[in-house]
């Protein structure tokens, strides 16, 4: 009884440890995106999206064209024919012609190179990102991950344009301000909202993937790595167990 | 064919001899792992210090490998790491050994560290073994820091401006006292190349120095065990400890089992983990380094936190600088602070239990902190756990005398 007791003592003692990690993973930012990059056919459908619509401002300068076709299981031929629209070659770098001094004159801010963007901002907030894009009361695009993003909405096409409905919420401080409380697509796009959800979730996946190329193999190998290592262990464990038989 | 074997193993006695004539092989062998007597008691504890050492000869070799492919130039650094990452034939691999080895480091010598807390391995007569291993731990620090800079990211880039910058406290020389380190009026092309030098030449000489040292003062006077009692009072009729086994073959074959295990533990991380979720690898340091755009929210990698959180707890910035110093410093202190006539926890009364409990709370707490963005009830909640952290250091000095304590067994519990 006196051994129950002091376990509950040092339990209590340890609560503070216990109560951060729940309130860390309290707040959690953004919708789930549901973007899987072992799924091939979305990786190549966001290669596509990527090239057309990304790919003339945004470079990916770490990407090569050819580990792009052996990752997404595409032929040389396929990647020259529906990837490549310049006169880069199969090997080189995902990069464009656009002087970057021009584009800073353009858009106010050179368009950042993507290789690394999923691993620094996530496959979540890229999805919401592409679907945060709305029409402001400006007559600007604006963004709700981004506020103020400079850049535009690139996909309205497809998505079509769609205008905030706000509501009033107020602080605790007692100032009221507007929010947005939901959209409303008043032009539509050629897609479908489900189908444009797809869309963005592809380009999401394959930005994950750029990211990080290494990440569809390591993960198979570190398996068998384990799997290894558990038998090893096993083996190991025996071993010890015999010379230890002795010791008393 | 028994023939056969019989003439090379008497070929490979009579190498042996002729190495054994002119090198202390065979004599230094027995010495140090055959005839040495460990306890035979180590528990869960007594893997951290030999996988330590696995994991410095991690660093070693994934850093060679590293260092032939990067590039320590502020134009280059960040695209050679991504070149390693992408176009290095199993860079990738090699990379995250790296990674995730220094954390595994921190984490290994963390619970080594706190092992000496429990069974009080710091005490009389490994006052020294401690004081290398306080050495070791400071140097490991500054090692993880100049490395971090490396892959020349945001965080690699305002972590350091936070660190270097606080030199800049100190009255009168600590403005050019951060030119000197920076080798620059910023954070440059400059600072990056020494760091460089540094991390790979200088530090890691220190550092194999010092655990040479570490582990000739621990073949000294033996390993402590969980009962804190020393195994050689009590002799057997052949002159060796009753409680003593070999520790080769009965040690090596045990820390073969522990590295298996670590190496799981090490292998899921590295090949399905490797960022921890941000803790490991930070997300920002996916972004070039950029001097013009501060990040929002700049922080240490985990195991800098708590001191991190305890420099942020003190309002002025010299006196913040000063406590987190001695919070470091403190701990090469605590075998003298530590006057309990026992050495365990197994032995000392309920006092020392609420103490360490309380030490080891605050300073996972402070960790915890020391990540959070810094709301100002986090700022007073860090003064509790500073002042914890201290609190454990005075009160061991006052109480150990006069704690309760429990009669120490003849023999070590097995």
């Amino acid at each position: 009884m006196k051994k129950f007791a002091s376990y509950l003592f040092f339990a209590a003692l340890l609560l503070p440890v216990a109560s951060f990690t729940v309130s860390a993973s309290a707040g959690a930012g953004v919708e789930h995106s549901g973007a899987n990059i072992n799924d091939r056919a979305s990786l190549q459908r966001g290669a596509k999206w990527y090239v057309n619509y990304c790919l003339g401002c945004h470079t990916l300068s770490y990407m090569r064209y050819n580990r792009l076709a052996e990752d997404l299981n595409l032929t040389e031929d396929m990647v020259m024919q529906n990837l490549i629209f310049t006169d880069s070659k199969f090997g080189e770098t995902m990069d464009i012609a656009m002087n970057p001094e021009h584009a800073k004159n353009w858009f106010g801010k050179t368009p950042p190179d993507l290789s690394l963007i999923g691993r620094s901002r996530g496959a979540d907030w890229l999805y919401a990102y592409l679907r945060g894009f709305y029409r402001d009361e400006n007559g600007g695009w604006n963004n709700t991950m981004l506020p103020n993003a400079s850049m535009p909405h690139v996909l309205w096409r497809l998505q079509g344009i769609q205008t905030p409905v706000y509501r009033q919420e107020t602080s605790e401080s007692g100032y009221t301000h507007d929010v947005i409380d939901h959209f409303v697509l008043t032009t539509p796009g050629t897609q479908t909202p489900h189908e444009f959800d797809e869309t963005t979730r592809d380009i999401a996946a394959f930005l994950d993937y750029t990211g990080e190329p290494a990440k569809l193999k390591r993960k198979g190998i570190g398996v068998w790595v384990i799997l290894f290592l558990v038998l090893f262990t096993f083996i190991a464990y025996l071993l010890k167990a015999e010379y230890w038989r002795d010791i008393h | 064919m028994a023939k056969f074997t019989d003439n090379v193993s008497k070929q490979a006695g009579a190498l042996l001899n002729w190495f054994d004539d002119r090198l202390p092989v065979t004599s230094f062998w027995k010495a140090v792992m055959t005839d040495y007597q460990a306890p035979k008691n180590f528990n869960f504890w007594y893997y951290m210090g030999s996988l330590a050492l696995l994991v410095l000869v991690i660093q070693i070799f994934s850093g060679i490998l590293l260092a032939m492919h990067y590039k320590p130039s502020a134009a280059e650094a960040f695209a050679s790491v991504e070149y390693i990452m992408r176009d290095v034939d199993w860079g990738w691999l090699i990379r995250y050994m790296h990674t995730t080895g220094a954390s595994f480091f921190f984490i290994l010598i963390y619970l080594h560290m706190f092992r000496s807390l429990l069974y009080g391995s710091h005490k009389a007569p490994r006052e020294l073994l401690w004081v290398f291993g306080m050495f070791i731990y400071v140097v490991l620090m500054a090692e993880a820091f100049l490395g971090y800079i490396l892959p020349w990211g945001q965080m690699s880039y305002w972590g350091a401006q936070v660190i270097i910058n606080l030199f800049g406290a100190l009255p009168k020389i600590g403005e050019p006292l951060t030119q000197w380190i920076r080798g620059d009026y910023y954070i440059s092309d400059a600072t990056l190349n020494r760091f460089f030098a540094l991390h790979v030449i200088a530090v890691p000489l220190a550092l194999l120095g010092l655990v040479m040292l570490h582990l000739v003062a621990l073949r000294e006077n033996g390993s402590n065990n969980p009962d804190g009692i020393e195994i050689k009072k009590n002799k057997g009729p052949d002159g060796t400890p009753v409680d003593g086994i070999p520790f080769h073959p009965y040690y090596t074959v045990k820390d073969i089992f522990g590295v298996g295990f670590f190496l799981i533990l090490f292998s899921f991380v590295l090949f399905l983990w490797p960022e921890a979720g941000g803790l490991f690898l930070e997300h920002d340091n996916f972004v070039p380094a950029n001097p013009l755009v501060t990040p929002e929210h700049i922080k240490p990698v985990w195991y800098f936190t708590p001191y991190y959180a305890i420099l942020k707890a003190v309002p002025d910035k010299l006196m913040g600088v000063i406590t987190m110093g001695a919070s470091v410093v403190i701990l090469f202190f605590l075998p003298w602070l530590d006057r309990s006539p026992v050495k365990s926890i197994r032995y000392k009364g309920m006092w020392y239990k609420v103490l360490l409990t309380m030490f080891t709370v605050a300073f996972v707490r402070l960790g915890l902190l020391g990540m959070a963005e810094g709301t100002p009830a986090q700022t007073w909640e860090m003064r509790i756990w500073t002042l914890v952290y201290f609190m454990f250091f005075v009160l061991l000095f006052f109480m150990s005398p006069k704690g309760k304590t429990k009669p120490e067994p003849e023999r070590v519990t097995h």
